[in-house]
């Protein structure tokens, strides 16, 4: 009767605990992608992000900004900084006001964060028929799923079933809260060329935007595992040997002497 | 404890003592690292080290200030007196020696960090025994270069490093 | 309580001490002037870990505090700020969002250590209600710490535990404005949730030192739950609790470290990443795991202000727990029935909390049964008053103890000559 009581218990204390993790599945169920980065030691393939980047730059960003990310960010998945400057430089970047009191267009530098195809969030729903297309930097944090949602979103477009109510303009995806979407299917097979040669197929570019999307919400996630690793060996040892000097202390009164 | 002896306890029992201590010791050593380095410069405060300035609307006799990581640079058009008078110093005879040239790219542009170097205050502009800056905090007397000539600052007017990118824009940093 | 008084070798400390006795006041705090209980198990150690949580929770808050703006166009960016640009910030972020849940992980153990050895029953009642009392500190601590990053969770979040308080009759609405600042959660609210979230943790600093000093008064509880009687029966904290703490803290810190390297964002919730936004509530609302219990009671009385009641005094009913307890022995061990509905009482906070995380209309299926979230948590929110206005009284009463050993020094010889 205890037994089954401390199973029950137990049971419940870990459904509990997971039940954050069962409301992931609500929205439908998600593609589980073997990324680089999971695991204890997984890190980010860089020229997947790489490729992300590209994704993003010539297919999302006519709609989402990364607002958090600065060029010199980009360093991180292997751009140099001749050719972060060069990136920068494609951009046009408010600033001033100048010694006119104007504010003025210049080319984009590796300390400024990475222009949003919007001005506020007005004039992203007056562009996009009523709808917002949200910041993108941390999505694969601020969703169940993450980047596994992401992926399974941009891949997740079907056909309405029969009698389903799409509202106007809108788009089936059985992935997206309430199965409607604004955002048209995004990504398609070939619609742009790598750089580095890999065969762009949908999936493929769906899978690259997602890591990258990834890394813009979590870009510490390589010195985070790397110290956690070091952090874990050394408590492991500092446990190990206080468990024996526990041991030790203890002995003459486990053997019955007065202290 | 000291009471409890056993003959081959003692060296193993000090041996895990001290190494468990050694060990707490260390750990915690690391863990004030991160403690101490969040209050370093972050990444992005290091990213904003240039600022580009147009020096086409500053006369002969001119100065502006302007901001570089928070702190005023003064940029003055400097005057054929005023750089014949700083190139006219015997360097020897200075308490942080160093020539005209060696302050200034172009001698017609005299860009330094507006810091006085005793306190950091900031200096005022064509003041003082060499007309040049002078500090109203502790009175430090600085010359048409920014050397310092008289007073308790112990150092020149520092320079940032800066390039011309043409002859009318200057980026510092 | 010190049987011995600390003797310094050296003759400068040996002044020193004499001026400010501080050594000596550790020494017979958490040193071998302290004597404790020899057998102490496992369960004791969540005391010493819940003071090692306050001070990482006080030392990577206020670090974190250099680099926070509390200001609702800033806090978001701020955060983030924090997470991407200032050295190793991600990592004092992640330590203290993490540490605040590994802070309640350890105090829900310690108060469930204080439920089944009956370390609330006489001479230890002031003790607990100080105990109590940090951890209603902590909660409010906690909640104002969730609404800082400003996220959609920590606005409404905010909303909604603030207007709780609206349930209250003819004031309400006035004391919430005046919780408030204003006509909704806005920069006033998070200004002053931010000082509040700096001072509060001191004030627990402080309260846990009379924890602490109401501690040494009687001593400590024990698992036989029966009184010291004499030298034998005890060693000195240090170095045998020391030693015995530091091994606890290695254990707690890996599981601390497990979640901040390799599960930071495990324990909070995704909404929390996207800026809050007063015009869009999120269509799920939960706080924190560590309130879901009292969530679901909350939830559970379909009236506003039953609720609120409810709620509240789920945890202010912990005060009674010295006057509810009427058996003659202190510790569960003895009493089997009792032990039993405890561990059952147990398994249904976890239910609450399992409750607290769905919405109420959420089918719970059970043996092939349909249960509605808003029933199971109906029926689990009668079982924990019943559990404390009946159940502790009647079966404390009524359930005759199994008899106690003689010593705590005779139990323990006789355990270890067991083993042996």
């Amino acid at each position: 009767m205890k037994k089954l009581i401390k199973t029950i218990g137990v049971a419940l204390a870990f459904s509990a605990f997971a039940s954050f993790g069962a409301q992931a599945s609500e929205g439908g169920a998600l593609k589980q992608v073997d990324w680089s980065f999971n695991g204890a030691f997984g890190q980010f393939d860089k020229a997947q992000l790489r490729r992300g980047f590209q994704v993003y730059r010539e297919v999302c960003s006519a709609c989402h900004s990364v607002r958090l990310i600065a060029f010199r960010n980009l360093a991180d998945i292997g751009f140099s900084e001749d050719e972060i400057k060069a990136i920068a430089a494609e951009y046009e970047v408010q600033d001033g006001p100048n010694d006119d009191g104007d504010m003025f267009m210049r080319p984009g530098r590796p300390s400024d964060r990475i222009p949003g195809p919007f001005a506020n969030e007005k004039q992203a729903r007056a562009a996009n028929n009523g709808a917002y297309p949200p910041d993108l930097s941390l999505m694969a944090k601020a969703r169940f799923g993450g980047p596994d949602y992401i992926h399974s979103l941009l891949t997740g477009y079907e056909d309405a079933p029969e009698g389903f109510e799409l509202g106007e303009g809108m788009n089936y995806n059985p992935v997206f809260a309430g199965a409607q979407i604004a955002m048209v299917a995004p990504i398609s097979d070939d619609m742009l060329e790598y750089a580095d040669g890999t065969p762009a197929t949908a999936d493929q570019i769906s899978r690259d935007v997602s890591a990258f999307l990834m890394w813009t919400a979590e870009p510490s996630l390589e010195a985070r595992k790397s110290l956690g690793f070091r952090v874990m060996l050394f408590l492991v040892i500092f446990t190990v040997l206080f468990y024996f000097i526990n041991k030790k202390v203890w002995k003459p009164v486990k053997r019955g002497e007065q202290v | 404890m000291a009471t409890h002896t056993e003959a081959d306890g003692v060296t193993r029992r000090d041996f895990l003592y001290v190494a468990g201590g050694a060990f707490a010791a260390v750990g915690a050593a690391a863990a004030a690292w991160p403690l101490i380095d969040q209050m370093n410069p972050s990444a992005d405060v290091l990213a904003l080290s240039s600022t580009e300035v147009d020096l086409s609307n500053i006369e002969v006799g001119q100065s502006i200030t302007v901001m570089w990581r928070g702190k005023p640079v003064f940029i003055r058009h400097r005057t054929e007196e005023e750089i014949a008078e700083a190139a006219a110093v015997n360097v020897a005879s200075l308490p942080d020696p160093q020539t005209d040239a060696e302050r200034a790219v172009r001698p017609e542009w005299l860009i330094m960090v507006g810091v006085c170097t005793h306190l950091g205050c900031v200096p005022l502009g064509q003041r003082g025994d060499y007309n040049g800056w002078f500090c109203p905090c502790h009175g430090s007397h600085y010359d048409t270069s920014g050397r310092i000539r008289k007073g308790p600052a112990p150092l020149n007017l520092a320079i940032p490093t800066y390039e011309f990118l043409n002859d009318t824009t200057v980026k510092i940093g | 309580m010190a049987s011995s008084t600390y003797e310094p070798k050296n003759r400068f400390i040996k002044a020193v001490n004499q001026q400010l006795p501080i050594l000596s006041l550790i020494h017979g705090a958490v040193g071998a002037g302290y004597r404790a209980p020899k057998n102490l198990n496992y369960w004791w150690n969540f005391g010493s870990l819940a003071g090692v949580c306050l001070v990482v929770q006080i030392i990577t808050g206020i670090v974190l505090a250099m680099h926070y703006t509390p200001h609702t166009s800033l806090a978001f960016a701020s955060v983030e700020h924090i997470m991407r640009d200032v050295n190793y910030g991600w990592l004092l972020r992640y330590i203290h969002a993490n540490g605040a849940s590994m802070f309640f992980i350890v105090v829900y153990v310690h108060i469930f250590r204080g439920l089944f050895f009956g370390s609330y029953r006489n001479p230890r009642e002031v003790l607990w209600f100080l105990g109590v009392i940090i951890y209603l500190l902590m909660m409010a601590t906690g909640f104002m710490g969730y609404v800082l990053p400003w996220g959609q969770m920590s606005f409404w979040g905010a909303t909604v535990i603030t207007n709780l308080f609206s349930a209250i009759p003819v004031v309400g609405d006035s004391i919430v404005a005046w919780l408030w600042g204003g006509f909704s959660v806005d920069n006033p609210t998070l200004n002053r949730f931010f000082s509040l979230h700096y001072l509060l943790p001191f004030v627990i600093v402080g309260v846990v030192i009379l924890h602490i000093w109401a501690l040494h008064i009687p001593g400590s509880n024990n698992p036989l739950g029966i009184d010291v009687k004499g030298p034998q029966d005890q060693v000195p904290f240090h170095p045998y609790y020391t030693a015995k703490d530091a091994f606890g803290i290695g254990v707690f810190l890996l599981l601390f470290a497990f979640f901040v390297f390799y599960a930071p964002n495990y324990l909070g919730h995704p909404d929390n990443y996207t800026e809050a936004n007063p015009m869009v509530t999120p269509p799920h609302i939960v706080p924190e795991w560590y309130y879901l219990p009292f969530y679901a009671i909350l939830r559970a009385i379909p009236d506003k202000l039953g609720g609120v009641i409810a709620m509240f005094s789920a945890i202010l009913i912990l005060f009674a727990m010295p006057w509810l307890d009427g058996s003659p022995a202190r510790s569960a061990r003895f009493r089997p029935i009792y032990r039993m509905l405890l561990w059952v009482f147990v398994a249904d906070t976890f239910l609450l909390g399992y409750v607290g995380a769905h919405a109420p209309d959420y089918i719970v299926h059970i043996g092939g049964v349909e249960i509605p979230c808003l029933i199971l948590g109906q029926a689990a929110t009668a079982f924990y008053f019943l559990f404390f206005l009946v159940i502790v009284p009647v079966v404390s009463r009524w359930e005759t103890p199994l008899p106690l050993p003689k010593s705590i020094n005779e139990a323990v010889l006789k355990k270890s000559a067991a083993k042996a």
